[in-house]
């Protein structure tokens, strides 16, 4: 009797949360999973089963395999420089420097902006001619360039803009994990006379480990997510040079209206990180030391 | 005691008989989906036309919602569609009409034009703005909010340059010469003033469909079926904007973006540019010289793409409420307030004789450029538009964008755009 009461309890407790859950990230998983094995429902015209002829089709999508590997650059690019980023402000604004709350805050700014606001005001940076970045290019003999309508330029460009908006964000994780870090251990270092490289090394850095991978998968998560600077400053172009994964999806989804199509791509999507967030838990959690 | 319920049937019968009235007098809901894509105080002047359509009409009560950009608009709107509760009426892009129509989400404004002055009304707008309205025969948007390309001009730099600032290009080659004598560089060779500028983010077709209307070809047939993206005369038309860049090196390189195209004019970082109408009110108050509007100079023949748009009446509605949101949509375009419109948004005024309007004529007369439109329009074409729109459009933004930025030639990038669109409509054969 108590055992079910127990029981019944522990399941009550978990029903809110399990509710969520279940309700607007499993199911929506699943129905999206059985849409992509169905045509794309158009007025009179319903559904029908087509299996995985949409995954064949995403195979043949050059397109789709553009926007991969855009995607696959853009994290490549932002997460490892916005995380030494973060890393590297954060052990500066814990020091004792003078104004370092107005520098926490100057760092932290860009994760307040709303994206879509940020995203217009990156626009006119990168203006040719006139735009910020362009006159202080000026000053040094650089000749006129547009960083955002050439195809070579057009996706670093973005990136900086989210490692911008990112390292901000990041380093209050880093800066929270600095705090709580006991000074006795610098202290001990220090008398043993070890170098700051080496206590960073071998003391600091082991101990960021929890930060470092929970920053990771956000990060990883971000690169996937964060699309709203793409529909502002590029639409995905020159000629789909800066479309990301989920950009296409946006576009496939609700301007194509082919949502079955939408579907299959969101699985791989899902898929994709899932996997990856998958790794880094079983790869990097073993190296990682919770105190 | 028997008067008592004598009485009290008397106040029964007749508050039955008041429920009965104020069912029959329960006002029609009409609720209308709105984009806002221009400046100014567009919410306000639509809440204003629909509190004033409601004192006229009190049986009919009016919801206006604004449904943010065009893009996002039409995403509700069919949306609401799939989950049942859409707008009765609603402003859309025009080229949305065969979206709209494959998923079976609009009715043609045919069944509900029964007198002579509706034939007369529906015949009343321009035939330029009509070819994205009707299709089979039939009519399924009614044009509003319209609009299409002119060249702007700063007349100061055509002074500086020698040229007439009364004297806009005329033709492909005028432009070339123009822009040639307008663009300027620094001792080191750095461009300070470009000649032209036509912008390519976003939407790139839309301009684009002017340079090919003008060399002789409309990039689409009526249908929706067909595109013409590797027709020679487009072909060539492509040819010359690259020619533009590359040849003549008076336009700027890469893409251009739409957004910050007004703001290139009035930095006066270059000389003439192509853009909506919609601009000119944008243009008039912020540009700090003489400026000139014009219509976009001719090859073959004059031409632009028309733009903008419609009113769609939608299919879940009772047929009492598409009464209604007709008679508000006849309302609404009377010639009177079809020139306000125009007046108050900078949209070109959709039908002829809403020109013939004292407050137009007044306006008109004190800026003459708010005419050049209307003087364009019977050279306005189709805006691009078939079926499955939004894919067969991209297929050819993403060729045009790879021509500008120098990956492909014109001609490799229009077949690769025509091949992808054909593939896309062999299903609406």
């Amino acid at each position: 009797m108590t055992r079910t009461k127990e029981w019944l309890y522990g399941w009550l407790l978990l029903l809110p949360a399990m509710a969520l859950l279940v309700l607007f990230t499993h199911y929506p998983a699943v129905a999206n999973l059985w849409h992509s094995f169905y045509s794309t429902p158009r007025g009179s015209r319903q559904a029908v089963f087509v299996g995985v002829d949409h995954y064949r089709q995403l195979a043949d999508d050059p397109i789709f395999w553009q926007a991969l590997s855009n995607n696959l650059w853009y994290a490549l690019g932002t997460i490892p420089l916005s995380i030494a980023l973060a890393l590297m402000m954060a052990a500066w604004v814990n020091g004792r420097i003078a104004g370092r709350s107005v520098l926490r805050l100057a760092y932290f700014t860009p994760t307040i902006l709303p994206m879509i606001a940020v995203a217009n005001i990156w626009l006119f940076f990168y203006t040719p001619e006139y735009g910020l970045l362009e006159q202080f290019l000026r000053l040094f003999g650089v000749p006129t360039h547009n960083w955002l309508g050439s195809q070579s330029t057009a996706l670093p460009a973005m990136m900086v803009v989210a490692v911008w908006k990112e390292a901000g964000f990041f380093m209050i994780f880093y800066l929270a994990a600095f705090q709580s870090m006991s000074p006795h251990l610098a202290e001990a270092a220090a008398i043993e006379g070890a170098s700051r490289w080496y206590f960073f090394r071998r003391v600091t850095f082991p101990l960021l480990m929890p930060t470092t991978l929970f920053v990771l998968v956000n990060a990883v998560i971000n690169a996937f997510r964060l699309v709203d600077h793409v529909v502002v400053m590029t639409r995905g172009g020159p000629d789909n040079a800066t479309a990301l994964l989920l950009y296409y999806i946006y576009e496939i989804g609700f301007r194509f209206w082919d949502s079955a199509y939408a579907a299959a791509l969101t699985m791989v999507l899902l898929v994709l990180l899932g996997a990856a967030a998958l790794a880094q838990f079983l790869f990097l959690e073993r190296r990682t030391h919770y105190q | 005691m028997r008067l008592r319920t004598f009485q009290r049937l008397i106040v029964s019968v007749a508050a039955a008989l008041a429920s009965v009235i104020a069912l029959a007098q329960a006002p029609v809901e009409v609720s209308f989906f709105y984009p806002v894509a221009v400046g100014g105080p567009i919410t306000k002047i639509v809440d204003g036309l629909a509190a004033d359509f409601e004192k006229e009409n009190p049986g009919i009560k009016l919801r206006p919602i604004y449904s943010g950009s065009y893009q996002e608009s039409i995403a509700k709107a069919l949306t609401a569609v799939k989950s049942g509760e859409p707008p009765v009426t609603s402003i859309l892009l025009s080229t949305d009409m065969f979206t709209l129509i494959d998923e079976d989400a609009i009715v043609p404004f045919d069944d509900l034009v029964k007198t002579p002055e509706d034939t007369a009304w529906l015949k009343s707008f321009y035939p330029g703005f009509m070819e994205n309205s009707q299709t089979g025969g039939k009519t399924w948007g009614i044009p509003f909010q319209r609009s299409t390309v002119v060249l702007y001009y700063n007349k100061e730099a055509f002074k500086e340059a020698g040229l007439d600032p009364n004297k806009p290009p005329a033709n492909w080659k005028e432009m070339v010469d123009y822009a040639q004598k307008l663009t300027k560089r620094d001792a080191s060779g750095r461009v300070t003033q470009w000649g032209v500028q036509i912008p390519s983010s976003g939407f790139p077709y839309w301009l684009f469909q002017g340079l090919a209307i003008e060399n002789g070809v409309n990039l689409m047939n009526a249908a929706g079926t067909e595109t013409y993206y590797d027709k020679p005369e487009v072909i060539e038309a492509l040819q010359y904007w690259v020619d533009l860049v590359k040849k003549y090196k008076v336009h700027p390189e890469g893409i251009v973006e739409w957004g910050t195209t007004p703001k290139d004019f009035f930095e006066r970082k270059v000389a003439m540019v192509w853009t909506t109408t919609g601009n000119l009110t944008n243009v008039r108050s912020n540009a700090k010289f003489d400026f000139g509007v014009a219509m976009l100079p001719a090859n073959k023949q004059r031409g632009s793409p028309t733009g903008g748009g419609n009113f769609y009446l939608f299919k879940k509605s009772t047929p009492t409420q598409r009464e209604a949101a007709f008679k508000f949509i006849k309302w609404v375009t009377t010639p009177q307030r079809a020139a306000q419109w125009g007046i108050d948004t900078g949209y070109v005024a959709v039908r002829a004789d809403a020109w013939e309007t004292p407050a137009m004529k007044q306006y008109v007369a004190g800026f003459a450029p708010a005419a050049v439109a209307r003087d364009q329009l019977p050279y306005a074409k189709a805006e691009l538009s078939t079926h499955d729109n939004q894919r067969v459009t991209k297929a050819l933004n993403d060729g045009l964008q790879a021509a500008l930025t120098g990956t492909k030639t014109p001609e490799q990038a229009l077949k690769d755009a025509q091949r992808e669109s054909e593939r896309i409509l062999r299903a609406y054969k």
